[in-house]
């Protein structure tokens, strides 16, 4: 299944827990100090537009190659669940469409996606050179200088970029059944 | 020894970038093991894919390259200090060339240098030996499997978990069962039983130095090792925590002594992205040979 930039809430409801994925378009990059940020009230600067967009929980390795320009080297996923307190949020004030981590997110973020239509995208962590080779352009940053660069926002052009839906905007998530079935499973061998 | 700041470069930069023998071997075994046409079979085969590219291209497996632990086996009268200047320089290099992230942070103020270098990294950790060989091994340990160790108190009213072998299976099963797919599993654990809370987790990441399909001398923990590797392979976790076969790749104890009052069981989780390397260095500080 493609997802394609600019991101629709009728794409993301279609879309079900287990279902492949594959992102092309603009992300933009935000983890645990842009979270606590905007949780604090803090402005976006101008440029970065989260509407109908996808957060990628991510902190790459990005250097400047012989041009001068903008190049990731490394860029998989963070573990989401430290933005659970503040990503149900973010999903409401900015109508995002996808959140793309690892490790999956609670019930907060569960409920948000059913009720704005959003969907959790998770990356395999540590496929950072997969991921990297699918980022084809870094477009901007913002915050660099401030958050230093795993934290700053990474405006970035990616094609192809998979994912599998873990959490759709239905309800339904996997971490949740996972989490259900290996506790039961583990009190059969105590 | 002149030859010791490149042959560091050289021991981070495939570290990072080159999955040790025993832990690619471990992982296409557990891709064998899924299912085909599951999710959990289609993340191995990335992994594997993202071994091969990162190798290629002498860039990070992973992009968080971690907290970076050295581990200096070394004889008497080896200069320790020379050895830590040397180290935070070739860290350093490391980071401008993209080896390692900028990825060392300051937890007052927030405020990330880009260096890698500051109070707390690198770690050097030194052993004295009367072998007049010099040992350095790497450990590059990211922080999403850092955040899912967890270190128990027995008795553990909760887990039911007494002061015995049982009551440790059990803790160290209710870390795997916490940590669910947010360490990046498959992965492999590290425990310590006994020592106080510092030695605990210290000697829980020296157990990441021994081989993976190596078998523990004492037939107890022995025991105990192949008991929980198999039991958390029974619960259906799996790579990611997407559901599958494999959750671990291995589990590896020790002990140490421990107070009367005191029964911790610690345990730190690695990732499937186990970057660790080793280098045995002559007079010259040049590398001899390669101990994974």
């Amino acid at each position: 299944m493609k997802l394609q930039y600019p991101f629709t809430e009728e794409q993301v409801r279609a879309l079900r827990v287990g279902d492949p994925v594959e992102i092309s378009g603009i992300v933009f990059t935000g983890r645990d100090v842009v979270h606590k940020y905007l949780h604090e009230g803090g402005k976006l600067p101008a440029g970065v537009s989260l509407e109908n967009g996808i957060v990628y929980h991510c902190g790459p390795v990005v250097v400047k190659d012989e041009q001068g320009a903008w190049k990731v080297t490394a860029a998989g996923p963070t573990t989401s669940i430290r933005e659970e307190p503040y990503q149900w949020q973010v999903i409401r004030d900015f109508r995002l469409r996808g959140v793309i981590g690892k490790g999956g997110m609670g019930e907060k973020t569960l409920e948000a996606c059913r009720e704005h239509g959003c969907v959790y995208l998770h990356a395999i962590g540590g496929a950072a050179q997969v991921l990297a080779e699918c980022v084809k352009k870094v477009r901007n940053v913002y915050f660099l200088k401030e958050f230093g660069s795993p934290e700053a926002i990474w405006e970035l052009e990616v094609e192809n970029f998979p994912a599998v839906v873990t959490m759709d905007s239905h309800g339904n998530s996997l971490h949740r059944e996972v989490l259900a079935h290996s506790t039961a499973e583990l009190a059969k061998r105590l | 020894m002149q030859g010791l700041h490149q042959s560091l470069l050289e021991l981070i930069r495939r570290t990072s970038a080159e999955i040790p023998d025993d832990v690619q071997r471990s992982i296409l075994s557990a891709l064998e093991r899924e299912k085909k046409g599951t999710i959990a079979e289609s993340a191995l085969k990335i992994i594997e894919r993202n071994i091969e590219l990162a190798k290629q291209k002498s860039q990070p497996i992973c992009q968080d390259t971690g907290s970076i632990l050295f581990y200096v086996d070394a004889p008497v009268g080896f200069d320790l200090i020379t050895f830590e200047d040397t180290a935070r320089a070739a860290v350093t290099e490391a980071t401008k060339k993209g080896y390692l992230r900028q990825n060392s942070v300051d937890s007052l103020t927030g405020a990330n240098d880009g260096t890698n270098v500051g109070p707390g990294s690198p770690v050097v950790h030194f052993h004295p030996h009367r072998e007049s060989v010099v040992h350095v091994r790497l450990q590059l340990k990211g922080g999403g499997c850092e955040n899912v160790g967890a270190q128990y108190s027995l008795p553990n009213e909760k887990l039911k978990a007494n002061r015995d072998l049982d009551g440790c299976r059990k803790v160290v099963l209710d870390a795997v069962l916490q940590a669910q797919g947010k360490g990046c599993g498959p992965g492999i654990l590290g425990v310590c039983i006994g020592g106080d809370r510092a030695t605990g987790y210290e000697h829980s990441k020296l157990q990441f130095l021994r081989k993976i399909d190596d078998r523990n001398p004492n037939p107890e923990l022995d025991k105990l090792e192949q008991d929980v590797l198999n039991t958390a392979n029974e619960l259906g976790i799996g790579p990611m925590g997407f559901g599958g076969k494999t959750t671990l790749l291995g589990v590896k104890a020790t002990t140490l002594n421990r107070l009367p009052a005191s029964f911790f069981v610690s345990v730190s989780y690695m990732c499937w992205a186990f970057r660790r390397q080793g280098v045995e260095l002559d007079s010259n500080g040049g590398i001899t040979k390669w101990l994974y």
